[in-house]
């Protein structure tokens, strides 16, 4: 098994968001900007890769029965770090991903990373899985909150494209949005893949 | 359909029985919306023809182009597209841009029908779907109104009351014939009264759930009325205000969202008045008719399942 093959398939094989259908809770919440969905991608991405080095290096300490608590522990250290340094470096994303910050704890894609392949996998391994889930979660938390920017706001990274006579549908920002969009690119992703295999 | 003289009255579905087929059933309703229509065309005028030949022809296109998309059969000639874009345009304001009603008919057909199956597997009624999807996108442009013929800005009658407008109210009478602010196709309860007799009539449409409905409206309008010392002019206000008529006889009988045994279908009128005297009087919105006929629709599986009839040749089990 090569180390590009473990980064390659969390990007479209095995994206967390789009085929794995893990970690909705965030994805569908904060998406409604990209500045948001960039954010957030950044700040899981960091705290999946340090969890998965550290998860993947202690594997053989960490006693089995206790296991999860003790995955809980690291990613829990590691999330409050970065819930800190966004607090003191970005202020107006700390404040625009609000609870989702501190909620990267129980984020089931870091805890099925962690027990799907860390403790199960060299460090190397688990640092390309780490950076290959973290970089496929960002991109499908970067198309997400596209499509609805656009669609909602009529603006790409606070840039406006839609021409200044159309008045954007509000409705894709708000919540029903996030579910609309979530909707329609999952069933492009389950055709795309059937046609696929 | 007149199988209410037959010795055995199975009441689950299928609701049409005999010769009549989703193309006949569809051209009674689109008859029964004429008189609606007519009283568009004349107190909106160009307005409102613009908004419904948008929406027809949005629907139409976008259901032909799913169809085809996904490789189904393309079944536009049954007509049912057709209805929902009349039925959404009837319940979008007259002066509303043709592009944002075109969209709201291609929400209501994509996202609402060709996505959960196609005709009769929708679990919500797609205009109504297609009206909220618009309040919420476009809420400005969802919430002007103007007054017929002459098409000045103006407030629903229930818009007055709701912003306590210093405005004086429509005559009842006036509101009866559709001569008020409102939706193109809900002013006039005449027109659609008469619709929605001929849709019983001719055995589409059930009267429960529309008695049950405006009933229940009613009343519950006339008890908090009689609280406030007003008459009996309020409740009859509030049954020809707003989509009341307009949703009783064509949303909420919608075949496919709504109960299919007896008892349910008064159930769920019942719970359609209640939510929408609720939303009317404590709601953030003034007119409360399109979500609580959503929110019963949500109910309608449970609603059928609570009223199963019993099986024939079963001993009733004693509680």
């Amino acid at each position: 098994m090569s180390l590009v093959n473990e980064f390659t398939k969390g990007i479209i094989r095995e994206n967390p968001l789009f085929v794995l259908v893990l970690g909705t809770c965030p994805a569908l919440a904060i998406t409604t900007s990209v500045n948001n969905g960039l954010g957030m991608g950044a700040a899981f991405t960091a705290v999946l890769l340090a969890s998965n080095i550290v998860i993947s290096a202690l594997r053989k300490v960490i006693p089995d029965s206790i296991r999860i608590p003790s995955y809980i522990v690291i990613v829990a250290a590691f999330v409050t770090m970065i819930d800190l340094i966004m607090h003191a470096y970005t202020p107006a994303l700390y404040k625009a991903l609000g609870i989702y910050i501190p909620l990267i704890v129980v984020n089931c894609i870091i805890l099925g990373r962690a027990e799907a392949f860390a403790n199960k996998n060299g460090v190397g391994a688990s640092i390309m899985d780490a950076l290959g889930m973290g970089v496929g979660y960002t991109l499908a938390l970067v198309v997400m909150s596209g499509i609805r920017e656009i669609l909602g706001a009529g603006t790409f990274f606070g840039i406006p494209v839609l021409g200044a006579s159309a008045s954007p549908a509000l409705i894709m920002i708000l919540p029903p949005g996030g579910f609309i969009a979530f909707g329609c690119i999952l069933a492009l992703m389950n055709k795309l893949q059937q046609k696929a295999s | 359909m007149n199988n209410q003289n037959n010795l055995l009255v199975v009441s689950s579905s299928p609701h049409v029985h005999s010769a009549d087929s989703v193309q006949s059933a569809m051209r009674d309703v689109q008859i029964a919306l004429i008189p609606a229509l007519f009283v568009a065309l004349y107190f909106f005028r160009f307005s409102a023809a613009l908004v419904i030949v948008a929406c027809v022809l949005s629907a139409v296109i976008s259901e032909a182009a799913t169809q085809k998309l996904m490789k189904k059969e393309v079944t536009v000639k049954d007509g049912s597209a057709v209805v929902t874009g009349l039925l959404l345009a009837f319940c979008l304001p007259p002066a509303i841009s043709p592009w944002i009603a075109a969209i709201g008919a291609a929400v209501a057909i994509v996202l609402v029908k060709q996505f959960f199956g196609g005709l009769g597997c929708n679990i919500f009624n797609p205009a109504l779907i297609g009206r909220a999807f618009l309040v919420a996108a476009w809420p400005v442009a969802m919430t002007t109104w103007v007054s017929p013929l002459d098409g000045i800005t103006t407030a629903t009658p229930l818009g007055i009351i709701k912003e306590g407008l210093q405005q004086e109210l429509p005559s009842l009478g006036q509101m009866f014939l559709g001569n008020v602010g409102g939706c193109l196709g809900e002013t006039s309860a005449l027109a659609l009264l008469l619709g929605g007799l001929y849709l019983i009539y001719k055995g589409h449409v059930d009267w429960r759930i529309p008695v049950s409905y405006i009933g229940s409206v009613f009343v519950l309008t006339a008890v908090i009325g009689a609280f406030q010392g007003q008459g009996l002019s309020y409740p009859v206000f509030h049954i020809l205000a707003g989509g009341l008529f307009l949703g009783a006889f064509f949303m909420a009988t919608d075949w496919v969202t709504s109960p299919i045994t007896k008892k349910g279908r008064i159930i769920f009128g019942l719970g359609c008045g209640c939510l929408t005297v609720l939303i009317r009087l404590k709601g953030g919105y003034p007119e409360g008719v399109c979500y609580s006929i959503l929110l019963m629709n949500t109910l309608t599986p449970l609603i059928d399942r609570y009223t199963k009839e019993r099986v024939f040749g079963r001993v009733k089990k004693h509680a």
